[in-house]
C-alpha cells in the first residue's frame, strides 16, 4: 500500500517515475485516491494502536467472509420448501468444498455475534459513546439488531427439523406483541402456518433486505466514526490531549489485520475439522420435536419459559423491548464526560447485571435440558437422527413426470374420438414436447386443463395456427385432416386427460415443479 | 480494514495540533516523505516501516486469498469437473423381432442426474437395417431442432413433424432443414440380444458430435 503511495508520490511529476508511477498518477488525477488513502490511513489515534480496538475491524473481516461464502452458497441453494433441504444436502454431501463453505458461513454467524458482544463491551467500558458519539453508538446498536436478524432468518434456510421448529417458536413470539402481534406473525410467515412462503420471506430478508441495510449502516457507522475521530483510551479529556498520537496505519491496521486473518484462519480450521451437520428434512407433523435455537438465542429462549398467562406480554415483549431501548439510549442516560469505567459504577454495574443475567439464563437453559432425563433422551435422539442423516449418502430428488414420454394413455376410458386423438398425440410427436398426454414434466411444456378456456372450434383454430408466443416456443401448426384434428381436440379437452395427470399436475403443481406450462400466467 | 469510502469527507475534523505530530504519510506532492510520527521518543513509523507493513499485509492477504480461492473454485467448478454419469447400454431384446421390412420403434428409459434432482428420461430409437441388412439403431431425435422423427409407412421414410425433415429408412437425409441424417447409435449383440448405447448429439451441425 505505502509502496504504491510513494510511487504515486513520485508520479506527481508526470513522466518522472516509471510506468507504475505514471499509471498511479493517471488514476490519482481522475480519482483522487491518494488523498482518500491518506485520510483512511493517517487517521490519528490518541494513545496509539491497541489490541482492545480490534473487534470492530474483526467484524468487517468476518462480514466479508459471510458475504463471499453466502454468494457462493446461493449457487446451489433453492429457497423453496420442496427443494431447500435437498439443495443444502447436495451442497453438504456432493459439491466439492460445499461442506467447508457452508460450515464457514454457519460458524461465521456465531463469530459475528461474539465479536459484536466484544465490540459492544469494549465501547461501553471505554465510554466511547460519549462526546458527540450518540449517533455512532445508535448506528452500532442498529447493526447489532440487523446481525441478530441475519442469524434468525438464516437459521431457517436449510429447512431441516431444528430450523423449522426453532423458527416456528421464534415467529410465535411475535404474536405476543399486543395489538399487532397476530398480524406480524402472519406477515412474517406469509400465512397462518409455516410453509414455503415463510421460507421465501426469510430468504428475501436474509439475502437482500438485511444485507442491504447492513451495507448502508456499516457505511454510516464508519463515516460517523471517522467524523468523531477515534475516542482513544478512557482518560479525562485533558490527559487525552497529552497522549502521543499514532496514525491508523501501520500500527492499528496491522493489529486489526493480524486479528482478522487470525479469525479467518481459526474459522477455516473449525470448518475443516468440525463441519456443521444437517438434520433430516423438516417434518411439520412431528409434534414431538424439541426445538432449540442457536446458542446465542438460548438466554432469551430460557427467559421466555418464566413468563406465562397475562404477564407474558411483560416478559416476552415489554422487558426485552425496554432493554433494547435502553441500549440505544445509553449515551443519553450516561451523560457525564467521565469515561473511566471505575468512576462510572452505575454504568458498569448495569452492564455486569445484564451480562451476568444473560450468561446465567444461557447456562440455566443447558442445565434444565440435562436435568430432565426425558428431555435429555429426546435431545440425544434428535442429535442422533441428525448425525445419521448427515452421514447418509445424498439422495437426489425424483422429479415428477417422465421426459420424452411415450406412455400411451389407456384409451378405454376415453370416447372413441378422444381415444383416436390420444394415439395421434403420440404419433404426431406432440408428446415429444408436451410429455405423455400433455402432462409435461422434466422441462417439457405442460398442456394445462383447457376445458374452461376453449371451445372445440377455438382450440381447433388455435392448433391450426398457433399463437405467436406458441410459435416462438417451437410449436408448429398442426396439419391434420379435419376428422383427425377433431379427434385431437376431443382428446385435449377430455376430462380423462386432465384427470390422469401425475399427482398434482391437474392443479398445475407438477407443471410448475417439473416443467414449463404451456399457458404461463393463465393456469391456477 | 477500515473502509476508505468515508474518507473524502471534508467535515473530517483534524485539529491543528494533529497536523504537527501525526505522521502525514509523507506522500503529499510537496515533499515531506517519511515524516516523523508521534512525539519525540516514539518509534517513528518512517517510510521503510510503513512500506514493510504494507508489503507484509499485502503478502499475507495474497496467501490467505489464494488459500480461500481454492475451495471457492472447487465449489464453482464441481459440476464441470464431476459431470453426471455417462450413457448406459440398453437391452432392446432379441434382434429377430426387428427382422421386418419397416423400422421398428423402441424406447429406452434412463435416469438423468441433473444436479440435485434426477428425472426419468424416455427416448425413442428406431431399429432399422443398413444396406448390408445388418441392424442399425437410429436416435429418434431429429438433428435439426430435436423433435422426434416418425416413420411414415406410406412414403417409406422418416418425417420429422416439426419442420418436415425427411430421412431415408437407413437414416440418411433426404430433404428439409436438418443438416445431417438421423444419428446412428452404438450397438452390440450380446447373449443373443441387441443392445444400444443411448447418446445425445449436437443439433444443427453437419458433423456428428456426441454431447452426452
Amino acid at each position: 500500500m505505502s509502496e504504491e503511495n510513494s510511487a504515486a508520490g513520485a508520479g506527481g511529476r508526470p513522466g518522472a517515475g516509471g510506468v507504475r508511477a505514471r499509471l498511479a498518477a493517471w488514476f490519482d488525477e481522475r480519482m483522487g485516491w491518494q488523498q482518500l488513502m491518506r485520510h483512511a490511513l493517517d487517521e490519528p489515534i490518541p494513545g496509539g494502536a491497541r489490541w482492545a480496538y480490534v473487534p470492530g475491524s474483526g467484524l468487517l473481516f468476518v462480514f466479508i467472509n459471510q458475504v463471499v461464502t453466502g454468494i457462493f452458497l446461493s449457487l446451489y441453494y433453492v429457497p423453496s420448501a420442496d427443494h431447500a433441504h435437498t439443495t443444502v444436502a447436495y451442497i453438504q454431501k456432493v459439491v466439492a468444498a460445499g461442506n467447508f463453505l457452508r460450515s464457514l458461513h454457519s460458524y461465521g454467524a456465531s463469530v459475528m455475534v461474539v465479536l459484536l458482544m466484544l465490540h459492544l463491551a469494549q465501547t461501553y467500558v471505554y465510554g466511547a459513546y460519549k462526546n458527540r458519539r450518540e449517533l455512532l453508538w445508535m448506528m452500532g446498536c442498529f447493526l447489532l439488531l440487523l446481525v441478530l436478524g441475519m442469524s434468525f432468518t438464516g437459521y431457517l434456510l436449510p429447512w431441516d427439523q431444528k430450523a423449522y421448529f426453532a423458527t416456528a417458536v421464534g415467529t410465535n413470539i411475535a404474536s405476543e406483541i399486543p395489538g399487532v402481534g397476530g398480524w406480524l406473525k402472519l406477515l412474517l410467515r406469509g400465512g397462518n402456518e409455516m410453509g414455503t412462503l415463510t421460507l421465501s420471506r426469510f430468504f428475501m430478508l436474509h439475502v437482500f433486505l438485511i444485507p442491504g441495510l447492513i451495507f448502508a449502516a456499516v457505511g454510516a457507522h464508519v463515516f460517523l466514526f471517522r467524523k468523531a475521530g477515534a475516542a482513544g483510551p478512557p482518560r479525562p479529556a485533558s490527559e487525552l490531549r497529552q497522549l502521543r498520537r499514532e496514525t491508523f496505519f501501520p500500527g492499528q491496521v496491522f493489529k486489526d489485520f493480524v486479528f482478522g486473518i487470525g479469525l479467518l484462519v481459526m474459522l477455516g480450521a473449525f470448518a475443516h475439522g468440525w463441519p456443521v451437520s444437517l438434520g433430516p428434512v423438516a417434518n411439520p407433523a412431528d409434534a414431538t420435536y424439541l426445538p432449540r435455537p442457536e446458542w446465542y438465542y438460548l438466554p432469551f429462549f430460557q427467559w421466555l419459559k418464566y413468563w406465562h398467562g397475562p404477564l407474558a406480554v411483560l416478559g416476552v415483549v415489554a422487558m426485552p423491548g425496554l432493554l433494547v431501548a435502553a441500549l440505544f439510549a445509553v449515551p443519553f442516560l450516561d451523560r457525564s464526560p467521565e469515561r473511566r469505567p471505575l468512576r462510572r459504577p452505575a454504568a458498569l454495574a448495569a452492564m455486569l447485571l445484564v451480562f451476568g443475567s444473560v450468561v446465567f439464563l444461557g447456562w440455566q437453559s443447558g442445565a434444565e435440558d440435562r436435568r430432565d432425563p426425558a428431555v435429555r433422551a429426546k435431545l440425544a435422539a434428535q442429535e442422533d437422527a441428525e448425525r445419521q442423516f448427515a452421514a447418509a449418502p445424498f439422495e437426489p430428488e425424483e422429479s415428477l413426470g417422465v421426459r420424452g414420454g411415450a406412455t400411451s394413455t389407456a384409451p378405454a376410458e376415453l370416447s372413441a374420438d378422444a381415444a383416436k386423438g390420444s394415439l395421434l398425440f403420440e404419433s404426431e410427436s406432440c408428446s415429444g414436447c408436451h410429455g405423455a398426454a400433455g402432462h409435461g414434466g422434466g422441462g417439457l411444456v405442460q398442456i394445462p386443463d383447457l376445458r374452461a378456456r376453449y371451445s372445440t372450434a377455438q382450440l381447433a383454430a388455435m392448433l391450426r395456427s398457433p399463437r405467436p408466443d406458441m410459435v416462438a416456443g417451437g410449436m408448429p401448426p398442426v396439419e391434420l385432416k379435419d376428422e383427425n384434428l377433431r379427434a385431437m381436440v376431443a382428446f385435449l379437452l377430455s376430462p380423462e386427460r386432465t384427470a390422469r395427470a401425475p399427482a398434482g399436475a391437474a392443479a398445475g403443481a407438477a407443471g410448475r415443479a417439473g416443467g414449463r406450462d404451456a399457458e404461463p400466467g393463465r393456469t391456477r | 480494514m477500515e473502509s476508505a469510502s468515508m474518507e473524502g469527507d471534508p467535515l473530517h475534523r483534524i485539529e491543528p495540533d494533529d497536523l504537527g505530530d501525526v505522521c502525514s504519510g509523507g506522500n503529499g506532492g510537496n515533499g515531506g516523505n517519511g515524516g516523523n510520527a508521534g512525539k519525540a521518543g516514539d518509534a517513528p513509523p518512517g517510510r521503510s516501516r510503513r512500506s514493510f507493513f504494507g508489503v507484509l499485509i499485502g503478502a499475507i492477504s495474497a496467501v490467505v486469498g489464494a488459500l480461500m480461492a481454492v475451495p471457492l473454485a472447487r465449489f464453482v467448478l464441481d459440476p464441470v469437473l464431476h459431470p453426471a454419469g455417462g450413457a448406459d447400454w440398453f437391452d432392446l431384446g432379441p434382434p429377430e423381432q426387428f427382422a421386418g421390412a419397416e423400422p421398428v420403434r423402441a424406447e429406452v428409459t434412463f435416469r438423468r442426474v441433473d444436479g440435485w434432482r434426477v428425472s426419468q428420461v424416455r427416448q425413442t430409437v428406431w431399429v432399422t437395417r443398413d444396406a448390408q441388412g445388418r441392424p442399425r439403431v437410429l436416435s429418434g431425435v431429429c438433428p435439426h431442432l430435436g423433435c422426434v422423427a416418425l416413420w411414415n409407412g406410406e412414403r417409406k421414410r422418416f418425417v420429422c413433424p416439426c419442420h418436415k425433415g425427411n430421412f431415408a429408412a437407413d437414416g440418411a437425409r433426404i430433404s428439409g432443414p436438418p443438416p445431417r441424417g438421423l444419428d446412428p447409435l452404438p450397438i452390440k449383440t450380446e447373449g443373443g440380444r441387441l443392445w444400444v448405447k443411448y447418446q445425445y448429439f449436437r443439433q444443427l451441425v453437419p458433423n456428428r458430435e456426441v454431447i452426452g
